[in-house]
C-alpha cells in the first residue's frame, strides 16, 4: 500500500511536531529588553577561572570601583553588596558584574546600566562559602575589578 | 503567579532613588527536600527598571541572587509624579511587576 502509515513514520512526524513547538517557543517575546543577551554561557560557568575566560580574562583593578560587601557575613544566604563606579576615574560604564569565587556558579548577577543611570547598584547573594566576591565593570568595552574577601559562617546554599 | 514588587522611589536633588523589594524564592536548584528530592531550580532571570517610558536599569540574574530579591539604584532626573516600574520574568516564565510614583 502506497500511503501506508507505519509507527515509525508516525514518530517521526511526532518528533519534527515537536521540533516546531520548540522553534516557535524560542521566538516568542519572552524577554523584557533586546537590547543586550543574556550572557547564558557566563552564566553558567562553574568556577572562576573560566567566568573570567568568558569575560575575555580577568580584569585589572580599578581603584575608581567602590565596592562594600560585609566583611563577616553571618548568613551566607543574604549578603548585602554594593558597586558604586566613581565616574570621575572611571566613566561611561555600561555593565557591572557580581561574581562570588566559590559558588557553584559564580557569576551571580550583569547589571547593564543605561546613559543617566549612576554607575552603582545595590542587591543581596549567596555566599556558598568564605572566599573573595569580585565587582567587574565593564567601561568603553574594557573590564576592570575590585575584590573583596567576604567570611561566611553559615554557608547560603545549604539545603 | 504574578509577583508583587514593593517599591519605592525618592527624589534627592538631581537625582532619583529607587528601592524595589521583589518576592520570589530564588531556589538555585542545588537543594533537596526534606524526602531528599531536588528542588528545582527557580529564580527570576531578567529584571528591567523603567523610568516612565525609558530602561534605566536591566539585570540578567543567576539563582545566586538571595531570596526575596531587593535591588536599589539610582538615576538622573526624574520629578515627583514620574512613573518607575520594575518588571521580572523567571526561569519559569512566571512574571512579577510594579510601579509607583517618585515622590
Amino acid at each position: 500500500m502506497k500511503h501506508s502509515i507505519h509507527p515509525q513514520g508516525m514518530a517521526r512526524r511526532g518528533f519534527l511536531c515537536l521540533g516546531a513547538i520548540i522553534a516557535a517557543t524560542a521566538v516568542l517575546p519572552s524577554k523584557l529588553w533586546a537590547a543586550v543577551i543574556r550572557p547564558q554561557t557566563t552564566f553558567s560557568a562553574t568556577n572562576l577561572t573560566s567566568t573570567f575566560a568568558e569575560l575575555g580574562g580577568m580584569p585589572e583593578l580599578h581603584e575608581g570601583i567602590i565596592f562594600s560587601t560585609p566583611n563577616i557575613a553571618e548568613n551566607g544566604a543574604v549578603v548585602p553588596v554594593e558597586v558604586e563606579v566613581d565616574t570621575s576615574r572611571l566613566a561611561n560604564v555600561e555593565k557591572i558584574y557580581v561574581i562570588v569565587e566559590k559558588n557553584p556558579n559564580p557569576l551571580a548577577a550583569m547589571f547593564t546600566v543605561a546613559p543617566g543611570t549612576k554607575p552603582a547598584v545595590e542587591t543581596r547573594v549567596k555566599v556558598a562559602q568564605t572566599g573573595n566576591l569580585y565587582a567587574v565593570v565593564e567601561a568603553q568595552g574594557k573590564h576592570y575589578m575590585a575584590v573583596k574577601e567576604t567570611k561566611v559562617t553559615l554557608g547560603g546554599c545549604g539545603g | 503567579m504574578a509577583g508583587r514588587i514593593r517599591i519605592r522611589a525618592q527624589q534627592k536633588g538631581d537625582v532619583t532613588e529607587v528601592k524595589a523589594l521583589m518576592r520570589h524564592p530564588m531556589e538555585t536548584g542545588q537543594r533537596k527536600d526534606q524526602a531528599g528530592e531536588p528542588i528545582p531550580a527557580h529564580f527570576i532571570e531578567e529584571v528591567t527598571v523603567t523610568h516612565n517610558d525609558t530602561v534605566v536599569m536591566h539585570g540578567y540574574w543567576g539563582a545566586a541572587v538571595s531570596a526575596n530579591p531587593f535591588l536599589g539604584l539610582r538615576f538622573d532626573g526624574g520629578v515627583a509624579g514620574d512613573t518607575v516600574s520594575v518588571a521580572w520574568i523567571d526561569n519559569k516564565g512566571e512574571t512579577g511587576n510594579g510601579k509607583t510614583t517618585i515622590r
